[in-house]
């Protein structure tokens, strides 16, 4: 059975040309790139040739790069310095969709202290940039807004709020874990603090990850140990890794513009088809600013675990904002903090495309999910008496 | 991912009975749009008052739709007394275990099974009663005792993953436990008393209840029951009567007699049917 891949949020295919540049890492080159011989620190250069490509995909200085090991690392490495940065300062900004790596912190930092506030979005996840505005004050330190959400794709003004902030000598970072590669991101126009990005969401393996701190912002790394990446985060560098990541920005930054294009394409054909074609369909979000590849479909009635499971029956790999699939009783609470109600949440189903995904695989979608369903309807107590006499 | 085993599969993907029964004899249901789950069961009646067919319509995750679909054929060809007496352990037992996460979705189906029996019997649906200690689900605290007790649950994760309670935001964490506290307390005290019994005292026990708990419930039925031995902490029982071919015979003994005897005797003690002349049987 051939696998249709539209999960491209949670993770996405290893690009081949990653893959192939990666390999010698493994192998002949498994130096330390600390090492006093050349043997070893030779691959020091490699290391700033890929670090060179990761700062152009977001033209960023290659000096502004951290190594990390994931976008969680990251996530957590820029909201714990920028507190270290300022220790009289206890206020925390952020929003109420952001994914768990920051969300979770925050919950876990406001019992130790720290007092924090959630910024809500709007039906079609917004957000509400007078609710940020009004809850700024001296004791603000941080405030982290993601730059795209990942279950919505909405894309947020990370780079007007940064620009409002830096006014007020409030740092800003951004979870762009789901935008770099898929937007064009340029920091150096920007305000931005620090920016967090992860090597799996743009064809480069897990495991991998990086964070932008702009020159001049004050940093206190989150892993202390060796003097790597100049004393900003020891560890001995997951050198393959990063070959990878200089590999995947590089096609990144080679075909974003046409990818953009070429993947909305595909979205909107499939979204627009799916809409049509299954009464009671709604679309998740502001379809105006959003990632050119996420669409997330909410089918009344049903629940999203039993859709997944019957796309999984035709190899169709998408996720669910239901609660069921998450392990927890409550539907997203993305999808929750923006009030989409609870006979629509629990049957969402996001599709995350990529440049891989083809105009064969949306027919194929088109053609294998609304007699799904329709068979899940037909089982669902509520289905007729929602739709009536007709 | 979710580890179903295969019957959990078979179930969702060709679901038995699915439907409503216009002219339903009982009607069940249970769950609702907001809790992620929701479940109307309807049966139909024979001359003989045993269930002849029983759809059902579920809103839910894979576990949800098996777990109706496995409750409705285990119910037909029952009575009603003895489908009532199906557990949420029986219907997961049924589909070869459910994740403990998706205990609920078992518990669903029995609450459904309750409440269409109870609508035909034309008594008051018992879970209404008791006050609502999960606020966020709707769960009272007659529903966790019960699944406490009926589950032998020890911590509120283990509540939450058979009915919900606490799932949410959590502000009820402390009553849960208190409940739970009280359940194994209660448990362990009648534990102690018990433990002390002789063996001699202890079979004394069993037969009692066999004679006066059991017994005339079975009769009810054309069967009866004898105790033919203890081993260690097996009870040896031979089904008489009816029950000898009773195709259900198991459910009814792991749901009912086991369930009596773990109660007024021992919980360590468990039942094995035995059959003393296969000829007879057969």
């Amino acid at each position: 059975m051939k696998t249709v891949y539209v999960d491209n949020n949670a993770t996405t295919k290893v690009d081949p040309e990653v893959l192939e540049a990666m390999l010698p890492y493994f192998s002949e080159y498994y130096g330390n790139p600390s090492s006093m011989h050349s043997f070893g620190g030779q691959l020091g250069r490699k290391m700033e040739d890929a670090r060179a490509e990761i700062a152009g995909l977001i033209n960023a200085q290659p000096n502004e790069i951290i190594f990390t090991s994931c976008g969680t690392e990251s996530d957590n490495t820029a909201i714990l310095s920028a507190l270290a940065s300022r220790p009289d300062k206890k206020h925390i900004i952020t929003t109420r969709v952001e994914h768990p790596a920051i969300k979770n912190i925050c919950e876990h930092l406001s019992q130790k202290g720290y007092r924090v506030t959630f910024v809500p979005v709007d039906g079609r996840g917004r957000l509400d940039l007078d609710y940020l505005y009004d809850r700024l004050d001296d004791n603000t330190v941080v405030v982290s807004i993601m730059w795209a959400n990942n279950e919505t794709g909405v894309i947020f003004p990370v780079e007007e709020i940064a620009e409002t902030l830096s006014e007020k000598n409030i740092i800003f970072h951004t979870d762009a874990v789901q935008a770099v590669g898929k937007i064009p991101i340029d920091v150096s126009r920007t305000q931005i603090d620090m920016l967090s990005l992860s090597g799996h969401k743009l064809h480069a393996p897990k495991g991998i990850g990086a964070l932008y701190v702009r020159k001049g912002t004050r940093f206190s790394p989150f892993l202390i140990g060796g003097h790597q990446e100049g004393g900003r985060r020891g560890g001995t560098e997951n050198l393959a890794s990063i070959v990878g990541l200089g590999k995947a920005c590089e096609l990144a930054q080679k075909n974003i513009n046409e990818e953009g294009i070429e993947v909305a394409k595909l979205r909107d054909r499939l979204e627009i088809e799916l809409t049509t074609r299954i009464p009671r369909s709604i679309v998740n979000g502001d379809r105006e600013n959003r990632l050119p590849g996420t669409t997330n479909i909410s089918f009344e009635y049903i629940e999203g675990e039993a859709i997944l499971l019957m796309m999984n029956e035709f190899g169709i790999c998408a996720s669910s904002g239901s609660a069921c699939t998450s392990g927890s009783l409550e539907p997203s609470h993305v999808l929750r903090a923006m009030g989409v109600p609870y006979t629509a949440a629990h049957g969402s189903i996001r599709f995350s495309l990529c440049r891989y995904n083809t105009n064969d695989e949306i027919d194929y979608i088109i053609e294998k999910l609304p007699p799904i369903i329709e068979r899940l309807r037909e089982m669902s107590p509520f289905w007729k008496e929602a739709v009536g006499g007709n | 991912m979710w580890e179903y085993t295969d019957k959990v599969k078979d179930h969702f993907m060709n679901p038995r009975n699915v439907g409503v029964i216009e002219d339903a004899d009982g009607i069940g249901e249970v769950g609702s749009l907001a809790c992620g789950d929701a479940l109307k069961l309807t049966f139909k009646l024979d001359e003989n008052k045993t269930i002849s067919d029983a759809k059902f319509q579920t809103f839910g995750c894979a576990s949800a739709i098996a777990s109706s679909s496995a409750m409705t054929e285990m119910i037909k060809g029952l009575t009603v007394d003895d489908a009532g007496r199906i557990t949420n352990d029986d219907i997961a037992e049924y589909l070869g275990g459910l994740p403990k996460e998706k205990m609920h979705c078992s518990v669903l189906g029995r609450d459904a099974l309750e409440k269409a029996i109870a609508y035909y019997k034309g008594v008051p649906y018992e879970k209404a009663e008791g006050d609502i200690v999960c606020e966020c689900f709707g769960v009272t605290d007659l529903e966790i005792k019960r699944a406490v007790t009926e589950n032998q649950l020890v911590s509120i994760e283990d509540v939450t993953d058979f009915v919900k309670a606490g799932g949410g935001c959590g502000n009820c964490h402390d009553r849960i436990q208190e409940i739970i506290d009280s359940v194994i307390g209660k448990k362990r005290s009648k534990k102690e008393k018990k433990s002390r019994m002789t063996i001699i005292e202890k079979i004394r026990l069993i037969e009692d209840v066999l004679e006066k708990e059991i017994k005339p419930v079975l009769k009810k039925d054309g069967g009866n029951i004898e105790l033919i031995d203890l081993d260690g902490t097996q009870v040896l029982v031979e089904l008489r009567g009816a029950c000898a071919n009773c195709k259900t015979s198991q459910v009814t003994i792991k749901s009912f007699i086991e369930s009596k005897i773990q109660e007024l005797v021992s919980p360590e003690l468990t039942v094995k049917e035995v059959k003393i002349d296969e000829n007879r049987i057969c």
